[in-house]
């Protein structure tokens, strides 16, 4: 069903595929760890043991166990070998041969694996990134020829809206509701925005996602641009994610290479491009009208919404705004249909959830699980709990915009409703486990700290309610704080809360306002006793 | 009627808002009937007494003899009143704050102005030693009304004290703000 | 015309169509205070001040802002409004040195009257006694930090009044400053044409005319009404 020249490609691909492969984990967290000397190093050993038309060493997206890395696997003898060094890595080519070896390994059984559901990161640590030859051989680009040739953008609209997915950005807004609206807005021109300024803390969903596999964000916002009749894309990326900067401008090159990209795509009369953004680091650039205001040129700082983008957003143009995670999900969609995603996951939330797992867990990494998955299963059984087998006191999500959710409440599912019912939001996905070494106090301090360095300084809740908000979590911090303290504090969350113009500070004091909804104890702790107080 | 012990203490300002309350003239008189002044910059009284019904507070907290009186103020005062903007806000007291810690506003003033060549002032018992930061005075202890104003105006003095009294002369009463 | 009927505080308003909540409150003698926004240069929403609670939803939205819809039930004077303009104002005091008693606009402040009306009588917050800069390097005019609320109405006014954009924002947060070109000392930007509508725009003491002393400096908004009445509605009245 693939256009010919595609086919060609994808037969060509195919035809030169040998028997075995090693798959060496290029993305950023196994770079950092010296993957790129392991892959030169299998890449000699192959050639050394004359090898090279039967072992094909290539690199490839993230794995999911970022703590262990570098990974190699292995195929098809399906072992992944775990903190692989340039000087172990011809081992790993002599076990090819069949040679017993003593190499570390993980169990690909362990539920770190078996529990994942992977969509979005179908292809992640299986394709090369840099090639989109891999991606069309994985059914890429499919979904887009199937669209523009045989659906009309209301189909796709439909089919979005049907499949129930939401925004993975954090505030879970029906995609296929936002679609439709920028669809039937009437404009000469419009813009899809893929927003890549992925900035809290411990979180790295969407660099993995634009590391190990950009087609797929691109085939996605290519379908939404062809459903909502869109000709100009634009990828808002953060200027400290460098490698998939150059990975996006790799294939967005190769895209237009094939045709895949630009003018009649596909022989129709659809025309799409895309270009890139670099971001220079600004937090609040990840709210929509702020990163809107960066694309134009101008200071980076939200407005009031309405008017939403959907109706006036980029050079007052309707524009469809979605995070990267959300567009990975699109092509899938449109491949296996609505139903298939739709089946999936939970009531409400539908499909898959990517999270970064950080802080006092084993298995750092990423997962993908369905929507629903208690948290529990998630950093207890995938995330073999805390390292040194202590208590797990609670559960950070949604970084700065989320809330710290307490050991008793981990049996809660990973869905919108339910985490947003205990005080969390499901934010863009990163998972912080902490223990009782962590005071929330100072957990709350530190992502106050954030947020008041982050505030853009519009509005004056934020950009001076953070303020008072850290200096009375300081002074608590430094036991020089009574009860009145406290009250403040609640109260200046409150407004800060309901006040604030954008997402950046209505959410700030979600840290402070879940800490001390469960963990009250943490600050009265550090209250002077009644007799100590002086006056 | 047993007269209400009333008290005024003079920190870290320049006693215009003192001079303020002398404007008010013959309602002082009125005033008298009410209270009896039991502590003031404006009557020789050397220790800060005891049972204390209301007690203004001129000035911000900027010295260790600031601070060591207005503890002994609000351990025996009924109402403390922050008296002005230097009590209410710093006001030009803490101007001197911005410019970093006491050890470099000395530095400032006494060796790098031109026209004075120092030396530092150091005579601990004698000369107060400057507090790193002026404060408020609700920002050291619990201050339970606020006048502003740079001085306030006599007419406000005027209102808030009759309240003060009223409120002081009724214990149930809570104290107006 | 078109006109839409709304509730503001239990009175029946009716506006213009396009009118925002701010102005067919203020039609009818409702105040709801506000910093940032001026007449004749586009609002940004960003002091608010103006929120107001709009029946059956649970958003605050600023009315200067906000669109008159038929049927609209708004309330500007709620508890939880007031207690809310009181903390931001408040907020305001802390973080910079706005010390009244040396101010040049003192008595004529919108800060000051703000304070008084929202019925603030000290700031509960620490105050945090930024360095401010002071640039009097312009030969009329001066810019002092400490008493900048960062409303940006000097911003707007240059931009789309005068059109010179001499103004802008550096750094972000608390840490933010209006700037002059690309950060020059106002007397060496060249954009500047000394026109002064920053000065009249301004709601405190930021900025100011030169030799102004301790409550000297009153603004003059009607300068700046002329001159957009003139460029919208073509009628010169002073």
């Amino acid at each position: 069903m693939i256009t010919s020249p595609l086919n060609e490609v994808v037969e060509k691909e195919t035809a030169a595929a040998k028997p075995k492969c090693l798959r060496c984990c290029v993305a950023a967290g196994c770079l950092s760890s010296g993957s790129l000397a392991v892959k030169q190093s299998l890449q000699a050993s192959v050639t050394e043991a004359g090898l090279q038309d039967e072992v094909h060493v290539k690199g490839v997206g993230c794995m999911g166990l970022c703590s262990q890395g570098p990974l190699v696997q292995a195929d098809p003898d399906k072992v992944l070998y775990t903190g692989v060094t340039a000087e172990s890595a011809p081992t790993i080519v002599s076990a090819l041969q069949g040679a017993k070896v003593d190499l570390p390994t993980t169990d690909l059984n362990h539920p770190f694996f078996t529990l994942q559901r992977p969509i979005v990161l179908e292809n992640s640590g299986r394709i090369d990134p840099e090639r989109i030859e891999e991606y069309l051989v994985a059914n890429g680009y499919q979904a887009l020829y199937a669209a523009v040739r045989d659906m009309t953008p209301k189909d796709v609209v439909d089919a979005i809206t049907s499949s129930g997915l939401r925004g993975r950005g954090g505030a879970g807004y029906p995609t296929g509701l936002k679609w439709a609206l920028v669809a039937k807005t009437p404009s000469h021109q419009k813009y899809i925005v893929c927003n890549a300024d992925e900035g809290d803390p411990g979180a790295f969903m969407d660099r993995s996602v634009l590391e190990s596999d950009p087609h797929r964000v691109l085939e996605g916002m290519a379908l939404a641009g062809y459903a909502v009749g869109a000709t100009q894309g634009f990828i808002y990326v953060r200027g400290e994610y460098p490698l998939a900067i150059s990975r996006l401008q790799t294939a967005i090159k190769q895209a237009r290479r094939l045709g895949v990209l630009g003018s009649q795509i596909f022989e129709s009369g659809f025309d799409f491009k895309i270009d890139l953004r670099i971001g220079a680091g600004a937090f609040v650039c990840g709210e929509e009208t702020a990163l809107m205001a960066s694309i134009e040129g101008k200071r980076g700082i939200p407005r009031v919404r309405p008017p939403y983008p959907a109706e006036s957003g980029l050079w007052g143009q309707p524009t469809l705004i979605n995070n990267v995670e959300t567009f990975a999900n699109v092509a899938p969609i449109i491949r296996n249909g609505p139903d298939w995603f739709s089946s999936i996951g939970t009531g409400k939330s539908k499909g898959t959830k990517v999270f970064a797992l950080a802080g006092k867990i084993t298995n750092t990494g990423l997962i993908e699980v369905p929507m629903g998955t208690p948290l529990s299963t998630i950093v207890e059984v995938m995330g073999g709990g805390t390292p040194d087998g202590s208590a797990i006191k609670a559960v950070q999500t949604g970084g700065p915009s989320g809330g710290c959710i307490p050991a008793h409440k981990l049996d809660t599912p990973v869905d919108y409703e339910s985490l947003a019912s205990i005080g969390s939001i499901m934010g863009s996905g990163g998972m912080i486990v902490m223990d009782a070494d962590n005071n929330m106090v100072d957990v709350a301090r530190y992502f106050m700290e954030f947020c008041m360095e982050e505030s853009c300084g519009k509005c004056i809740p934020c950009r001076a309610g953070t303020v008072q908000i850290h200096r009375i979590l300081t002074k608590i911090h430094e036991g020089k704080a009574g009860q009145e303290d406290i009250e403040t504090l609640e109260q200046l969350c409150e407004m800060v809360k309901s006040a604030s113009l954008c997402g950046l500070g209505q959410s700030a004091p979600n840290p402070v306002l879940s800490t001390l909804r469960y963990f009250r104890e943490d600050y009265t702790a550090l209250l002077p006793k009644a007799s100590e107080v002086t006056v | 009627m047993d007269r209400l012990r009333f008290a005024s203490v003079w920190l870290g300002g320049c006693s215009g808002c003192h001079m303020s309350f002398l404007d008010l003239d013959e309602w002082l008189i009125d005033l008298a009937e009410q209270v009896e002044l039991v502590y003031s910059p404006v009557a020789d009284i050397k220790e800060f007494p005891k049972n204390v019904d209301i007690c203004l507070v001129e000035g911000a907290v900027a010295n260790e003899d600031h601070l060591e009186l207005i503890k002994q103020v609000r351990e025996n005062s009924r109402i403390v009143v922050s008296f002005g903007d230097c009590a209410v806000t710093g006001n030009v007291t803490a101007m001197r704050n911005p410019l970093g810690s006491s050890k470099s506003i000395l530095q400032y003033v006494y060796l790098e102005t031109p026209g004075i060549q120092g030396p530092l002032p150091c005579e601990p018992g004698i000369v107060p030693v400057l507090l790193d930061r002026v404060s408020p005075v609700h920002e050291i202890v619990h201050v339970d009304a606020y006048l502003f104003g740079c001085p306030p105006y006599p007419s406000v003095i005027r209102e808030k004290l009759t309240e003060l009294v009223a409120a002081a002369r009724n214990e149930s009463a809570p104290v107006a703000n | 015309m078109a006109v839409k009927t709304l509730t503001i505080d239990g009175t029946l308003v009716t506006a213009q169509a396009e009118s925002t909540v701010f102005d067919a409150a203020h039609e009818a003698g409702i105040f709801i205070p506000s910093l940032c926004r001026l007449e004749g240069v586009t609002t940004t929403g960003s002091c608010r001040l103006c929120l107001v609670e709009i029946e059956g939803s649970n958003r605050l939205m600023p009315s200067c802002i906000l669109k008159v819809d038929e049927g609209m039930q708004v309330r500007t004077d709620t508890p939880r409004l007031r207690e809310y303009r009181k903390m931001i104002v408040e907020l305001l005091f802390a973080e910079r040195n706005h010390t009244c008693a040396v101010c040049v606009a003192n008595h004529n402040c919108e800060l000051q009257d703000l304070a008084k009306s929202v019925g603030i009588d000290h700031v509960r917050y620490e105050y945090t006694f930024p360095k401010a800069e002071v640039d009097i390097t312009h030969e009329r005019f001066g810019v002092d930090h400490n008493r900048c609320v960062l409303c940006t109405r000097c911003v707007r006014v240059c931009d789309e009044v005068e059109g010179a954009h001499t103004w802008d924002i550096s750094g972000r947060g608390t840490n933010s400053r209006v700037i002059t070109d690309m950060n020059q000392p106002w007397g060496d930007a060249q954009s500047c044409t000394s026109c002064g509508k920053c000065v009249q725009a301004c709601p405190t003491g930021a900025l100011f005319k030169q030799g102004s002393t301790v409550a000297e400096m009153q603004k003059d908004r009607t300068q700046l009404e002329f001159i957009v009445t003139a460029r919208e509605k073509k009628q010169w009245i002073g």
